[in-house]
């Protein structure tokens, strides 16, 4: 049935919930509870992570359509089914989703310290939603994880969150269904329009120009927000601040993706035209968010909504790479989603640690740490380097990408675009200084304890990660070369399509 | 195969001296770093020898793919010419010699093993630039220097000055690296790679291409503008020169190998590998020339007043610079190297002397509290005076050769802005003289001006840091009569092969042996000249120079204050953009932004909070809204029936 022989892909994205039933289903004192559903929860994820390597191994990476299908008849009347199936821009992400998810739980193994049991629930059947949408090749099916997503995140905002939690997970919740509900109308026009939800047929579905238009406008609600886009990114910083430490890595490594991958997978491949004609649009909102953000983020006091506010800036220049519809451009921005998911997310567990330490995220309150944590200070200073895209980090191939791609498009577009490389090392660096440079005048700093090995081990595959990206990036995009290359020649040919039917009529 | 250990051994170093070097102790870190550093200096020495005597092919040596995206492909290969070889072999020779004396200047500081580790990761980041293949390799290596500069002037992390001056130089570096960037860019775009064989090979086929921004111009053109405007940023030329001076906050080593022997180098060296296209690029070499000339003359007049004895250095670093960006920009690009050269031993020379006698002088770096020390420390004054004379330009020492070529090719262009750099350059010279015996005389000679304390503990330095001031001595005498003929001569091909390619209508090598006797002389004059004048301020009449700051006060102040630079980009380009920063959080997305969500869900509450009021129990008011809905859906019905 495909190329693994059994349902891999359903069994990595519902395996998580059966951790969570076992989780649910044990008894006991509160102690054994905890411990019982941090040791679950690890487990699960580890076999989950184990599972999906079998993707890792098993792509055929010269293969540019979708692989390890599953297609299962659920609605037949309505033309939905079950459908799962990864392509070389997919896989990744879902990689991304199960190698993230054991490393927040063990980032939360100490830190989450009440209701244990629930959280540990949530973060499950939240890798099963972020697995499930990346793998979903049915519309409805994608909606529905899509959606789904947003219920575990909220919770654990809401639940294990900061002081301001509950409106910062309010917050969360509508701007992101604000805009999931114009998804929804699009999802049934071209329902309407085509009878069907498959996304491999809607690829493959030329939408009246004005349609797509409207589509486009629909998608970009949704999608904008969850990137986000200027200027609807004020919700990031809330909730990054608000959300544990785990739900921040998550947020920033995997949620903050999805807006980025719909774009990839429904805007620019079924809506051509649109996005041809609306590019300008995008770029635009995406060079203000590099600049404007990279600005406020600067102005910060507190280290969390920094590092929120430079997601922001460098989500920017991956929407600019994906609107570039050239084949620099979009690989750019799929190294630079991969990087970021890995980098912000070591950033976020870069201030949890000290976080958990001190309790407190203002930076003025720090200082002088490099004394005492030479392995954090390491560590951070990696981590810093490759946000502010050193060569030889995984932070440089995306942007630089991009950069070339862009620049094919337009010279301002890639100088602008581009800023972020000295706006991001002005505040990064100035982050990094208030935080590690400096003399220890607090007592609390003077016995602050290294790197446990706990954390070291939680880094230890983020470091590795970051280094093998920006040193040979090619074991990644061999994954998506294929891919990327024919949607970029299927935009074209749309293009060109519509340029002969106009010559035509005229 | 030696070439690519030359390159590796010191990443090796680093690596072990920075992640096990705590575990180690700092004596095996030191051993570590400075053997796989020696074993890199034979290498690398071996390997230029057999390239250029030995009869060696070039080549490049492959190690693999980097990147690639569609017809983009970038890979990690050493590129094995004149050009690197010689470069190679000075880098891992000056940088030997400084990771040896750092082993008696770092002697008391409580993490030796970070400095060493960090001295090693820059002297692999500088091979991987000079060794680059291809432009995004070049990058990485620019880039690396530019993280180590930044580790290393940070180094004493507990001052605040000291980090201030980390961020500057990387970020003000970084302003030129986006040129760069997009200049990569454009040079793929035209040329359809960015390896460097496939490059020049195409030189010829897109002579006549164009590109447009701010008007259409000649795509060489811009290409040749947006690779200087790195440059500028990594070696200091006027504008984006700010972070230079301040990186003086490192330890005195890093100045001398990063800050002036090395690192900064990599503008012209930049300069000299892109010789293929840029001779094509008219345009953008009398821009080159331009900033080159002014650099040389600003630094030089900031140089002449300054009174730490770093800062003085420095700015004759950026002056020198300078000097050679002249070169490159007449199109002598085999000056602009020979200079490097001689530059990379007497200014590593006149560095470590100068730390020398800091160290003597117990951490004091302000000359007016210096003088009268000659006789205590006469090995450091010896060296010193030989870099002096090296930088002075005074036969037969090292820069007498490669400024007088410099000026001559200057000269011998024949072109105007090619005058411009020969008269800023011939200034300049002046200056570097009078600046460089006034270091000497205030350093060395007249009354003592340290309190007593500090004079009775002035002493020499150990062997194992005036060793290497002693090598670097007979570099500063040596390279410039071994070299000159070999790089500028008539047979410059046979030395330099291909990796330097000019025009075939560029003759200013070969134009600079001819130009008149007054052109050759003039820099000696004028440096002797300088040296006349500097000897009657400091030595023969100690009161005037005081008298003179009084008197031209305003020219004074302008200098001391390095021509108000810091001061006005502060105004103009800091806290504006801080301001800008606050406003957009603070007005920008807390008021405007969210104001339109929070508004909502205020007006959503409030406007709830009145319909509950209609709820008030009374069923007159439920019978009338129910007729009113009536009334309303049925006049709907009978409208739209």
């Amino acid at each position: 049935m495909n190329a693994a022989g059994f349902p891999l892909l359903s069994l990595v994205t519902f395996l998580p919930l059966v951790g969570g039933a076992v989780i649910m289903s044990v008894r006991g004192d509160e102690q054994t509870v905890a411990s019982n559903a941090r040791w679950t929860a690890l487990w699960t994820s580890l076999i989950v992570l184990a599972l999906s390597l079998i993707l890792w191994v098993r792509f055929d990476q010269a293969d540019p359509g979708f692989q390890f299908v599953e297609d299962v008849s659920w609605l037949p009347q309505w033309g939905i089914s079950y459908k799962m199936g990864v392509d070389g821009i997919s896989v990744l992400f879902v990689l991304l989703s199960t190698v993230l998810t054991p490393i927040c739980i063990l980032a939360s193994w100490e830190s989450i310290t009440t209701r244990v049991r629930e959280f540990m629930l949530s973060f499950l059947i939240l890798e099963t939603m972020m697995v499930g949408m990346f793998a979903a090749l049915d519309f409805v099916v994608f909606y529905m994880f899509f959606e789904g997503v947003l219920i575990p995140m909220y919770l654990i905002i809401g639940v294990w969150g900061g002081p301001r939690r509950v409106y910062a997970a309010v917050k969360f919740f509508l701007f992101t269904l604000a805009g999931s509900v114009l998804m929804l109308l699009a999802l049934l026009a071209m329902w309407y329009q085509t009878g069907t939800t498959d996304i491999t047929v809607l690829l493959h579905t030329a939408f009246p120009e004005t349609m797509q238009t409207w589509l486009f406008l629909a998608f970009f609600a949704s999608f904008a927000v969850k990137v986000p886009m200027w200027p609807v990114h004020t919700w990031l910083p809330d909730a990054h601040v608000e959300a544990p430490t785990a739900g921040s890595v998550i947020l920033a490594g995997v949620l903050l993706k999805m807006g980025a991958y719909g774009f990839l997978r429904f805007s620019v491949p079924m809506l051509p035209l649109a996005s041809a004609q609306l590019a300008p649009f995008m770029y635009t909102l995406s060079v203000v968010a590099v600049v404007y953000t990279s600005m406020v983020a600067l102005a910060q006091t507190d280290m969390k909504k920094l590092i929120a506010y430079s997601s922001v800036a460098h989500m920017g220049v991956v929407t600019i790479g994906i609107f570039t519809v050239n084949v620099q451009g979009i690989s750019g921005a799929l190294l630079q989603m991969l990087s970021h998911g890995v980098v912000s997310a070591a950033l976020f567990l870069c201030v949890g640690v000290i976080y958990d330490r001190i309790h407190t995220r203002e930076i003025a309150r720090y200082g002088g740490l490099a004394d005492r944590m030479p392995a954090y200070a390491f560590t951070f200073m990696l981590f810093t380097m490759a946000s502010v895209g050193l060569p030889g980090t995984s932070g440089f191939v995306g942007e630089f990408l991009v950069l070339v791609g862009a620049f094919k498009v337009n010279f301002w577009l890639a100088l602008l675009g581009s800023l972020g490389m000295i706006l991001g090392a002005a505040y990064m660096l100035y982050l990094y200084r208030r935080i590690i440079f400096g003399r220890i005048t607090r007592d609390d700093l003077k016995a602050i304890l290294d790197l446990s090995p706990r954390e070291i081990a939680v880094f230890a595959p983020l470091i590795v990660l970051t280094l093998w990206m920006g040193i040979y990036p090619s074991s990644f995009t061999g994954f998506f070369d294929a891919a990327v290359g024919a949607m970029v020649d299927h935009h074209q040919a749309a293009l060109a399509a519509t340029t002969k039917l106009a010559g035509m009529l005229h | 195969m030696l070439f690519a250990v030359a390159v590796f051994a010191p990443l090796l170093g680093s690596i072990v001296a920075g992640l096990f070097g705590k575990a180690i102790g700092d004596r095996a870190a030191q051993a570590v770093t400075i053997l796989c550093m020696i074993l890199a200096s034979i290498c690398g020495v071996s390997a230029f020898v057999s390239l250029v005597y030995g009869g060696a092919p070039a080549g490049t040596v492959s190690l693999g793919t980097w990147l690639d995206a569609g017809t983009f492909h970038a890979s990690w290969a050493l590129r094995y010419d004149a050009l690197s070889a010689v470069m190679v072999a000075m880098v891992t020779c000056v940088a030997t010699l400084i990771h040896i004396y750092s082993v008696g200047y770092m002697s008391h500081d409580s993490t030796v093993w970070r400095f060493f580790s960090y001295l090693s990761l820059f002297s692999f980041a500088m091979l991987m630039l000079v060794t680059a293949d291809n432009l995004l390799q070049l990058f990485f290596g620019w880039e690396g220097v530019g993280l180590a500069s930044y580790l290393l002037i940070g180094y004493w992390y507990d001052r605040p000055s000291a980090c201030a001056a980390a961020i500057k130089a990387f970020v003000v570096n970084r302003i030129g690296d986006l040129g760069f960037a997009v200049g990569i860019a454009l040079v793929f775009v035209t040329f359809g790679s960015i390896d460097f064989s496939t490059i020049f090979a195409a030189v010829g086929q897109h002579q006549s291409d164009t590109y447009s921004v701010f008007g259409t111009w000649r795509a060489y053109e811009v290409i040749g503008i947006l690779l200087f405007i790195g440059a500028m940023g990594k070696s200091a030329q006027l504008g984006l020169h700010v972070w230079l001076p301040d990186a003086m906050e490192g330890p005195t080593p890093v100045s001398a190998l990063i800050h002036a022997a090395t690192m900064v180098t990599a503008g012209v060296f930049l300069m000299a590998r892109f010789s293929p296209v840029l001779d094509y690029a008219p345009g953008a070499l009398a821009f080159v020339t331009f900033i080159g000339g002014s650099t040389a003359l600003f630094a030089a007049t900031v140089g002449c007043v300054q009174n730490d004895i770093k800062r003085v250095i420095a700015y004759s670093t950026c002056s020198q610079l300078g000097y050679m960006f002249v070169a490159a920009g007449v199109g002598a690009y085999q000056a602009s190297i020979f200079h490097l050269l001689t530059h990379a031993f007497f200014k590593a020379l006149l560095f470590l002397g100068a730390g020398s006698v800091i160290h003597a002088m117990s951490d004091e770096q302000d000359m007016r509290k210096m003088g009268g020390i000659w006789k205590k420390i006469p090995l450091t004054y010896a060296v010193m005076w030989i870099g002096s004379l090296a930088l002075g330009g005074v036969f037969p020492f090292a820069g007498y050769y490669s400024k007088d070529a410099i000026l001559e090719a200057a000269w011998a262009s024949e072109t105007a802005i090619g005058q411009y750099g020969f008269w800023c350059g011939l200034l300049a010279a002046g200056l570097t003289a009078f600046y460089s015996w006034r270091l000497l005389i205030l350093t060395f000679h007249g009354k003592p001006r340290a309190d007593h304390h500090t004079m009775e503990h002035v002493h020499e330095s150990p062997a194992v840091m005036t060793v290497p001031l002693l090598l670097l001595a007979a570099g500063a005498v040596v390279t410039g009569f071994v070299f000159h003929e070999q790089l500028l001569g008539e047979h410059w091909q046979a030395f330099w092969g291909n990796s330097i390619q000019i025009a075939p209508t560029n003759h200013v090598l070969h134009a600079m042996e001819e130009v008149p006797g007054w052109v050759a002389l003039s820099p000696s004059v004028i440096g002797l000249f300088g040296i006349a004048v500097a000897y009657l301020l400091y030595m023969a009449m100690p009161q005037v120079p005081a008298q003179l700051a009084a008197t031209f006060g305003g020219v004074y102040r302008f200098l001391l204050n390095k021509w108000y630079f810091d001061e006005l980009y502060d105004a103009v380009i800091v806290r504006p953009y801080f301001a800008l920063s606050r406003a957009l959080w603070q007005v920008g997305d807390a008021t405007i932004i969210d104001g339109i969500p929070n508004g909502l869900a205020t007006l959503t509450t409030d406007s709830t909070a009145q319909v509950v009021k209609i709820q008030n129990g009374s069923i007159a008011v439920y019978a009338f809204s129910m007729l009113i809905g009536l009334v309303f859906l049925v006049s709907i019905f009978l409208l739209f029936r």
